[in-house]
């Protein structure tokens, strides 16, 4: 039986625009742009200026905070500008701007640790941090945290994340097919880091090739299991991914690790591995670029910080009439207005719809037809939260569990009435927190 | 690369393509299966009816509509759904100047009213139905027999007086008197199932519903069979019990409503003066709806029970 959780949606998946296409190499950017926050979290500091001269993989942000991640240099040459930029999360970040020496040089503070077999699980966690690393799924969350729970907080399982539900994205899929031992390499890391006997590896069953390729390679470990998921959206939420492994629910409002587990993301242990294997920090990531707007679909190595308009010319640029820019998926990217904006640590893919495929339909009155209510991954009223937040009813909204939302987009998805209740959730949401904090 | 405005609105960037007047068009589309039962047994006059009754309602919507100054919405279909279902639960032989009325009256009093489509606590059909059956009580309980066109009773009414049942093979085809679009349990349940297997309506209002009336009456010591394929139980069930906008929105108060539905269908059909109660126990249902929306709020993922 496969599993899975209660609720969710069948979106078309049109993965097959780059599922078959194995990652390409990006070309070198001529420029990057590399924002100080690409994670949950307190920016970093930049520590270098203009006119500076960096390689590649040397530090130039620095993370003070518990809850941070440095930011490594992706190219060797000169940096131009430490200044604001426009950042693909949103509003202005400073970032640190680097232009091409063409060499691409390596770092000289770059040294291949020990292997994985003589590290200790403080010498690992380090790694992770000094690495960069955070959670590669969009979230961003740094990952050596999460696996330092506080004190009380025991862990006993770890999920790595290869559902890959968003429609159109394949970079999870590419990489567990041609890199399934560095994802298991990952895992195992992390179990050695928190001292877990209880990994799993968790798939949508629509990835065969995937699924056969971890299974060979978890073959002979011990403590890895492969889980074969139904394929549905949200399946690789947090939340339903851990219901769908282990039966148990996070308690609303806390953590994954309140039911003692850890879930990582499938490109999020490939990077552990390269930090193990090269003690290369995070400075690439596998970005799907595809839909009906853009000529050559593609898997792409591409380096952090590569503008979205380098990224789609190497795609073959646009094709017909543009509609929307979405960093991410189609159920939880966000839209971009312009495209100088970099890839990040967090970029699992690049989508540009075409103008016929942005759903623009008018509005009409809510029909009660509770499409939304049986969508819901968790199981809240979007009709109700959605007239709560239109009326500005806060209170009632987060009596109504609004701050459990986890803004998939499901009800949206399937109203009928075509009503933004996603959004008009997240309004409530910011209300209900705002309120909070005063 | 060349100037692009790109559109930003906010996550999720794609749609399921569902729409209101998809559903409505497909309700519609459903309810032609019990129609046309309705025209094979009663003949073209039927058809008329249908087809006046549909266009009062659709007229009087946009009448409204534009004296309110709100945009006219008749093409989403709701106003035709309305008109239709009124027309199978009415007469076949009913003046046609009483149907425009009750037409009338369905989208005024029973949508309108209260602000349009999504707004009415009552099903608008069912609403027009019965002040029909309050100001022409004559005319809404004269039946006319299929085939000869002569007067007769409907069966509940012959169960009711003389305690006599009717063919089961004749109630399942609809061979027999009563209202339009009610006779025919086959046509019904073929439409019911198409909108089921389109996912248009949902199974537990219909299912609870028939399922209250057929185990009550074996309790009661009545013909569970006869119970379910007589009157507009059927029809009432599978089409206006499941009207989206006057039921609850849970699954739990789905089974709730149509338990209710059913035990109120019982009571009236076996201790009260109506041969029939389905009309009258869905809109006593639709009352509730608010109360067992506000009860029925599902335990969310990770909701701890006490709290
Ligand atoms: S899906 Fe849309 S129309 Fe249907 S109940 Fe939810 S909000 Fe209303
Ligand atoms: S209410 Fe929130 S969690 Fe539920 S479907 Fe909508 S976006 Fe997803």
């Amino acid at each position: 039986m496969l599993k899975t959780f209660r609720g969710g949606i069948h979106p078309p998946y049109n993965k097959d625009f780059t599922k078959h296409k194995p990652v390409e190499r990006a070309k070198l950017p001529d420029r990057v742009i590399i924002p100080m926050s690409q994670h949950v979290g307190a920016p970093c500091e930049p520590i270098v200026k203009v006119g500076d001269l960096v390689k590649k993989g040397q530090k130039i942000g620095e993370a003070k905070a518990f809850v941070s991640a440095p930011i490594h240099a992706s190219i060797s040459g000169k940096v131009t500008a430490v200044e604001p930029k426009p950042h693909p999360g949103g509003g202005m970040v400073m970032s640190v701007v680097i232009e091409s020496d063409g060499k691409d040089e390596l770092f000289e503070g770059i040294k291949t640790p020990k292997p994985l077999a003589e590290l200790t699980p403080d010498e690992i966690k380090n790694l992770i941090r000094e690495s960069g690393i955070v959670g590669m799924g969009g979230a961003g969350f740094p990952t050596q945290v999460k696996l330092s729970p506080p004190p009380g907080k025991t862990i006993d399982t770890i999920i790595v994340n290869g559902a890959e539900c968003e429609p159109y994205l394949t970079a999870d899929h590419r990489l567990m097919v041609e890199r399934p031992d560095d994802v298991v390499l990952g895992l195992e890391a992390i179990m050695k880091a928190t001292g877990v006997k209880n990994g799993y590896i968790a798939i949508e069953e629509n990835k065969p090739d995937a699924i056969e390729a971890i299974r060979k390679a978890i073959q002979a470990k011990d403590g890895i299991e492969l889980v074969e998921l139904a394929t549905k959206y949200p399946q690789g939420g947090e939340k339903q991914l851990i219901n769908a492994v282990t039966g148990r629910e996070v308690p609303s409002g806390g953590l994954p690790m309140d039911v003692h587990v850890i879930v990582d993301n499938a490109g999020t242990c490939a990077a552990i591995a390269n930090a193990i294997k090269t003690g290369m920090p995070l400075v690439e990531r596998i970005t799907t670029v595809t839909g009906t707007g853009v000529n050559e679909p593609k898997n792409l190595l591409i380096r952090v910080g590569t503008p979205f308009s380098e990224i789609i010319e190497q795609c073959g640029g646009f094709k017909g009439e543009v509609g929307k820019v979405i960093m991410g998926g189609p159920m939880m990217g966000l839209a971009q207005s312009v495209l100088d904006v970099p890839a990040v640590k967090g970029t699992s893919g690049i989508l540009v719809l075409a103008k016929n495929d942005v759903n623009l339909s008018e509005q009409s009155p809510c029909i009660r037809c509770a499409r939304c209510v049986d969508a819901c991954p968790i199981h809240l009223l979007p009709t109700t939260l959605g007239k709560f937040a239109e009326r500005g009813m806060w209170t009632e909204a987060e009596e109504y569990h609004a701050l459990d939302c986890i803004e998939c987009g499901c009800c949206a998805y399937v109203c009928a009435a075509h009503i933004p209740l996603t959004q008009l959730i997240r309004l409530a949401k910011n209300h209900i927190v705002a309120s909070k904090k005063k | 690369m060349g100037e692009f405005k790109f559109i930003t609105t906010s996550s999720p960037h794609i749609h399921s393509g569902e729409s209101v007047q998809k559903i409505m068009f497909n309700v519609a589309g459903a309810l032609l299966l019990p129609t046309a039962a309705g025209i094979y047994f009663f003949g073209m006059r039927a058809l008329v009816l249908v087809i006046i009754t549909t266009l009062a309602a659709v007229l009087t919507e946009a009448i409204f509509q534009k004296l309110r100054g709100k945009p006219i919405t008749v093409w989403d279909g709701s106003a035709m759904v309305t008109g239709i279902l009124l027309a199978l639960n009415l007469p076949p032989g009913l003046p046609l100047w009483m149907a425009v009325v009750g037409a009338a009256i369905a989208i005024s009093l029973g949508k309108q009213v209260y602000g349009g489509l999504g707004m009415n606590p009552f099903n608008p059909a069912l609403i027009g139905r019965v002040f029909l059956m309050i100001t022409f009580p004559v005319q809404m309980t004269t039946w006319i027999n299929p085939v000869d066109g002569t007067t007769g009773a409907t069966p509940l009414q012959i169960m009711k007086m003389q305690g006599v049942s009717t063919d089961y093979v004749k109630l399942f085809l609809g061979n027999i008197g009563g209202s339009l679009g009610e006779t025919s349990a086959l046509m019904i349940i073929l439409g019911g199932l198409y909108l089921l297997y389109k996912g248009y309506i949902e199974w537990r209002i219909p299912g609870f519903y028939l399922g209250a009336v057929a185990i009550l009456s074996v309790i009661l010591g009545r013909d569970p069979i006869f119970e379910l394929l007589s009157g507009g139980l059927m029809l009432g069930a599978f089409f206006m019990a499941t009207d989206m906008v006057t039921s609850p929105i849970s699954r739990l108060g789905k089974i709730i409503f149509g338990i209710g539905a059913g035990i109120f269908t019982v009571i009236i059909r076996f201790y009260g003066g109506y041969p029939e109660g389905v009309s009258f126990s869905i809109l006593l249902m639709n009352a509730f709806t608010p109360v067992i929306n506000r009860y029925t709020v599902p335990r969310i993922y990770g909701e701890v029970k006490v709290r």
